[in-house]
């Protein structure tokens, strides 16, 4: 496992150097939009990348609420954190590439509006943990992840049903999409999803390191009532 | 309880009760037979509370195990068990009757006799119309005590039933603690003024730092003598 | 015991009772509102074609605020001399005490829009095109809506600190598609358009969160 993490790690760096010079290089330029459309190849990538670590959020809360195991709440804060910085930067993307294709930075068409929402949903989630004062953060937190995700279809439907009301730009061209940029996209994702499994790795380790400090500290507390003085837990006073 | 249940109606084995890196309680072990009053005295911050909190089913233990009258599952036996916190868990807004007869139903009783039976057991009127929120500390206390009396529990968890209050009406609590030990109830009285049960409990659990230290029959002597000198300094 | 049907009662009946004396959320909810509406009608000064455009939003928003309000009140009761704990502490299943919980908070917010309703139509000068009987069942659908997450999150959040902010915070992401659907229906039968979509839109975000909510709320009243 120890030697597994800078081969992985490698690995990413390998591979999102190889999607860069694909989606920079390799890759036609767009006929209408031009080199901006490239932004791409970083936008669509993060928005799946992020829409897995949310979906793995939803699973990891069920199985914690179920079997009540701290490594589920590990993965499921773990995925929340990563997930919301990968949505931040596809929602920073957005209008970058909004702006000179569709002349307005945003617009409340159905994808933005449902990735924005998805994005408070879980912003308010980290919130959550972070002003928990209950021991039972994790059972806390899990409900909020269940019903954030129960809420996703009905944005999604009401957004759906909200903007085809109104006339919306229209995305991309439609049609067939040229092969190489497709092979840039996927590259792109491929490497993508390595580099944010790296990240969650990492945060994972260092997750369970700071709940081993403090079950260490709380362990030496039950054992020498010295050392045992109320005071914040680290990992309360971190979140 | 079957025939050959053992004669303690709590037992609690290796009880420990974290927030977070502090350990309020540090492996507490230990049973407690029924039909006694049980002082439960030491420091702030000995765990005391968080022991009856642990007892009544508000607190999870991080670990260990506890049985109150044989069930480990404590809602199983929420009914049989009354409790009474420092805060008097009753609504300011509302008179001491609406109060009781509200928490009656909580508990499926619906008769408005065992409410009257409750407040006149804590030396209270029944007529009382004031809203709870006015009465004085005394007051408030006795019917707080009335609350938890109400389903006629077996175990009787009291924190603190005797601050702020006045010595006549301490003294009054006292009377009516030990009446529902010999009716065969088992008490538990978390208290600052121990002296005030001198006598009357049938004995003094000394709590220190998370764990029980010392159980005493008699408040002024031995260990318990060694500990008040302790306390005091 | 008692039926969790009859605790349900006696614990409404108790919040109602108390709600009369003190009107603390009912006064607050309606004073807020109103403070709403006000600076509202200051800020746009629509002509009646345009209010009929954005009233439904304002409405809305406008109850959205005030149910907050009244729904950090209900809880707040139950902490105050730790209350909460004498519910905990006897066999009363958990959830009596939710639909209890929400069951006061409509009847606090219904009686909010109830008197809230006619200040909108007359300082927006509303008329409905649409048929009003369908403006009533989007009204008691979105409110439910309302209410059924804010009472679960207001619970949730008595286990943080500052929890009169963090329930705003936990419950308007959540809120965002029931809300967009309460304006849109409304919108839609003040103009005289159909909001059938919408409305069975809420009525199944009200069925999934209402079961949902029941579901979870003893885990979270425990998580101490």
């Amino acid at each position: 496992m120890k030697k597994l993490f800078p081969i992985l790690g490698i690995l990413s760096g390998i591979l999102l150097s190889y999607a860069l010079y694909q989606g920079l290089v390799v890759a036609p330029t767009e006929q209408t939009m031009g080199n901006v459309q490239r932004i791409f190849y970083y936008h669509v990538p993060s928005a799946w990348t992020a829409f897995i670590l949310f979906f793995v959020n939803f699973g990891a809360s069920i199985a914690y609420l179920i079997k009540r195991r701290p490594a589920a709440d590990m993965v499921a804060l773990v995925s929340a954190e990563v997930g919301v910085v990968f949505c931040t930067v596809v929602l920073v993307t957005g209008p970058i590439w909004a702006r000179p294709v569709w002349g307005i930075w945003w617009t409340w068409d159905m994808r933005l509006t449902s990735t924005l929402v998805l994005w408070l949903i879980y912003v308010s989630y980290l919130f959550l943990r972070r002003f928990s004062s209950s021991g039972e953060t994790p059972v806390l937190a899990a409900s909020l992840a269940v019903l954030g995700a129960l809420c996703v279809p009905f944005v999604y439907f009401s957004i759906w049903f909200f903007r085809t009301q109104h006339p919306q730009p229209v995305m991309g061209g439609g049609g067939s999409i040229d092969p190489r940029m497709l092979h840039a996209l996927l590259v792109n994702w491929l490497a993508f999803s390595c580099f944010a499994f790296l990240i969650c790795w990492s945060r994972y380790r260092l997750e369970k390191f700071e709940r081993e400090v403090d079950h260490a500290h709380a362990m030496r507390s039950l054992r020498d009532p010295a050392t045992n003085i109320e005071r914040e837990p680290y990992s309360e006073r971190r979140a | 309880m079957t025939d050959t249940a053992p004669a303690a109606v709590i037992t609690v084995h290796n009880l420990i009760k974290q927030f977070g890196r502090f350990a309020a309680l540090r492996g507490v072990t230990a049973e407690f037979a029924g039909g006694k009053m049980f002082a439960i005295l030491g420091d702030n911050g000995a765990g005391k509370t968080t022991l009856l909190r642990t007892l009544a089913g508000l607190n999870r233990p991080t670990s260990g195990e506890v049985r109150v009258l044989g069930a480990r599952d404590l809602r199983e036996v929420s009914a049989r068990v009354g409790y009474m916190a420092h805060p008097s868990l009753l609504y300011d807004e509302m008179n001491g009757m609406e109060n009781l007869r509200y928490f009656a139903q909580l508990y499926g009783i619906a008769d408005r006799d065992r409410c009257t039976e409750a407040i006149r057991a804590v030396g209270l009127s029944p007529a009382l119309v004031r809203p709870v929120g006015q009465y004085s500390q005394g007051m408030k206390q006795r019917m707080s005590l009335a609350r938890a009396l109400l389903n006629d529990p077996q175990i009787l968890l009291l924190d603190e039933p005797f601050s702020n209050v006045d010595l006549k009406s301490a003294h009054d609590i006292v009377r009516l603690l030990a009446e529902l030990r010999d009716q065969g109830k088992t008490l538990f009285v978390v208290t600052h003024q121990a002296s005030l049960l001198e006598g009357v409990a049938d004995e003094f659990v000394w709590m220190e730092q998370g764990k029980i230290t010392d159980r005493t029959r008699m408040f002024a002597t031995g260990a318990g003598q060694q500990e008040l000198r302790e306390l005091q300094r | 015991m008692s039926a969790p049907g009859g605790i349900t009662r006696a614990t409404l009946a108790k919040d109602l009772r108390m709600e009369w004396r003190s009107k603390d959320a009912v006064n607050s909810m309606l004073f807020f509102s109103l403070l709403v509406v006000v600076v509202f009608s200051f800020s746009f000064d629509p002509s009646s074609e345009e209010s009929r455009q954005i009233a439904g939003g304002l409405i809305w928003v406008a109850f959205l605020f005030a149910a907050v309000v009244a729904l950090n009140q209900t809880w707040a009761r139950e902490i105050r001399n730790q209350v909460l704990d004498a519910y905990r502490v006897s066999p009363a299943p958990a959830t009596s005490l939710f639909a209890a919980k929400v069951l006061g908070n409509f009847i606090f917010v219904s009686v909010l829009e109830a008197l809230m309703t006619p200040l909108f139509i007359v300082f927006y000068r509303l008329r409905s095109l649409g048929p009003i009987w369908q403006l009533l069942i989007v009204a008691v659908l979105g409110t439910w809506a309302l209410v059924v997450n804010g009472t679960f999150f207001a619970a949730m959040s008595l286990r943080t600190r500052s929890r009169e902010i963090m329930l705003p915070l936990l419950l308007f992401p959540i809120s965002i598609p029931a809300m967009l659907a309460m304006v849109q229906a409304t919108t839609a039968i003040l103009n005289g358009e159909g909001a059938r979509f919408w409305i069975v839109l809420i009525a199944t975000y009200d069925l999934v969160f209402t079961s949902v909510c029941l579901l979870l709320f003893e885990t979270i009243l425990n998580a101490e």
